[in-house]
């Protein structure tokens, strides 16, 4: 799982969840793929991601301790920058771990890289 | 034809047996192909940017594979670990999620530029548990669905309904959440190429896509009595040199003696006779 995918994954499928986001994550083993970097994607999901949801995350798994806690000014001309993030938000992927609701304090496990958000009967 | 839905829900029927088929068989792989290029198309996303989109069913990432094609980036969802666990070893760029679309579709508000979908959507009209119902199954997708797309977003399902009711359910449940748009057949004239697809609208109602076999709607028969008065409106006056001329025609081709055709033919006599 990638940590762009959990700037949008919520818990909200779970019975009884309202808001179920955002989910905590916990990883124990962590790959770095590789990803084609294109800027003005970047630009885009830059505009469109929770940053402070983003930057917590990255955190809770070791990575971008550089980061502030809010998005710098004209990013949009600063490719290093925007190399930065690309490489945090598509190449940094959660192998093993769990997700955790905060609301119920559910866990998900994530298995293979593939979250699993099944509600158990 | 036995249905797959019959058989057991999605999450044990999709085994690794049959995740395995996906990888293997080609003529499985051509068709879902073939339909995640018709989802694409009827997606109607801008030209020459990478969009979000969502693949409801992913299976192992085959539709997924044309999305990448076409230069977007797709988040896989799946209720079959087999068929995800296959989707993995592809090395599928798309990021997966195991999950049951029937609960909704757990993203945040305006994530995505689009969904898709192939054959998926009739596992939903089937209930596995004796807490499912499939209406309010369909429901949840669709309102949940509705919320995670963006602006002008559309959503489209390949799906193999099995009867009227299967399709009624469906669209009605679609249009209940708030979208617009309905259902589109490609090829329905042909039992075997007749394929469904949901074509899913946000933000206001918009001309539905042309289906693809239905350019020719009229059936073309020929009769005798059509192809002879072909290309005329009415019947012709009785006794005018038109219709003289035609009569002697009809007889020289039953091969009978007939006067041939001269200036005088259907002239009326000037009196003096």
């Amino acid at each position: 799982m990638k940590l762009f995918t959990h700037n949008m994954l919520s818990s909200k499928v779970v019975n009884g969840v309202k808001v179920g986001y955002p989910l905590r994550i916990v990883a124990k083993d962590i790959k770095i793929s590789e990803s084609e970097f294109d800027k003005e994607f970047v630009k885009r999901i830059i505009s469109k991601i929770n940053w402070k949801v983003f930057v917590n995350a990255a955190k809770q798994i070791g990575y971008g301790k550089d980061l502030s806690e809010e998005l710098i000014n004209n990013y949009e001309n600063n490719e290093e920058y925007l190399k930065k993030v690309h490489h945090l938000l598509m190449e940094v992927e959660v192998m093993n771990g769990e997700l955790i609701c905060p609301e119920t304090h559910r866990v998900f496990p994530i298995s293979d890289g593939v979250p699993n958000l099944l509600n158990e009967d | 034809m036995s249905r797959p839905e019959h058989l057991a829900p999605p999450e044990i029927f999709y085994n690794d047996d049959e995740a395995r088929k996906y990888t293997q068989n080609s003529r499985m792989i051509n068709i879902q192909l073939e339909m995640a290029e018709r989802c694409m198309e009827l997606l109607m996303l801008p030209e020459d940017e990478p969009c979000l989109l969502l693949d409801l069913g992913c299976g192992s990432g085959l539709s997924g594979s044309v999305a990448e094609d076409s230069g977007h980036i797709w988040f896989g969802m799946d209720i079959s670990d087999s068929m995800l666990k296959v989707a993995k070893e592809r090395e599928v760029e798309g990021d997966l999620l195991l999950g049951d679309i029937g609960d909704g579709v757990p993203f945040q508000p305006g994530t995505f530029d689009g969904a898709y979908s192939v054959s998926t959507l009739q596992w939903l009209c089937n209930a596995d548990k004796s807490s499912h119902k499939p209406a309010k199954r369909l429901y949840t997708l669709f309102s949940t669905l509705l919320a995670c797309l963006g602006r002008n977003a559309r959503a489209v399902f390949q799906f193999y309904p099995e009867n009227v009711h299967q399709t009624d359910l469906v669209v009605s449940q679609a249009r209940k959440a708030g979208f617009f748009g309905g259902l589109l057949v490609d090829f329905p004239d042909s039992t075997k190429a007749k394929k469904y697809f949901l074509v899913l609208m946000t933000g206001g109602a918009m001309p539905m896509p042309p289906a693809l076999g239905t350019e020719n709607t009229q059936i073309n028969y020929t009769s005798k009595r059509e192809k002879m008065t072909k290309g005329r409106a009415t019947k012709l006056v009785k006794k005018s040199r038109e219709w003289i001329l035609e009569k002697k025609e009809r007889r020289r081709r039953q091969g009978r003696t007939t006067r041939e055709d001269t200036k005088y033919t259907g002239r009326s006599r000037s009196g003096r006779f």
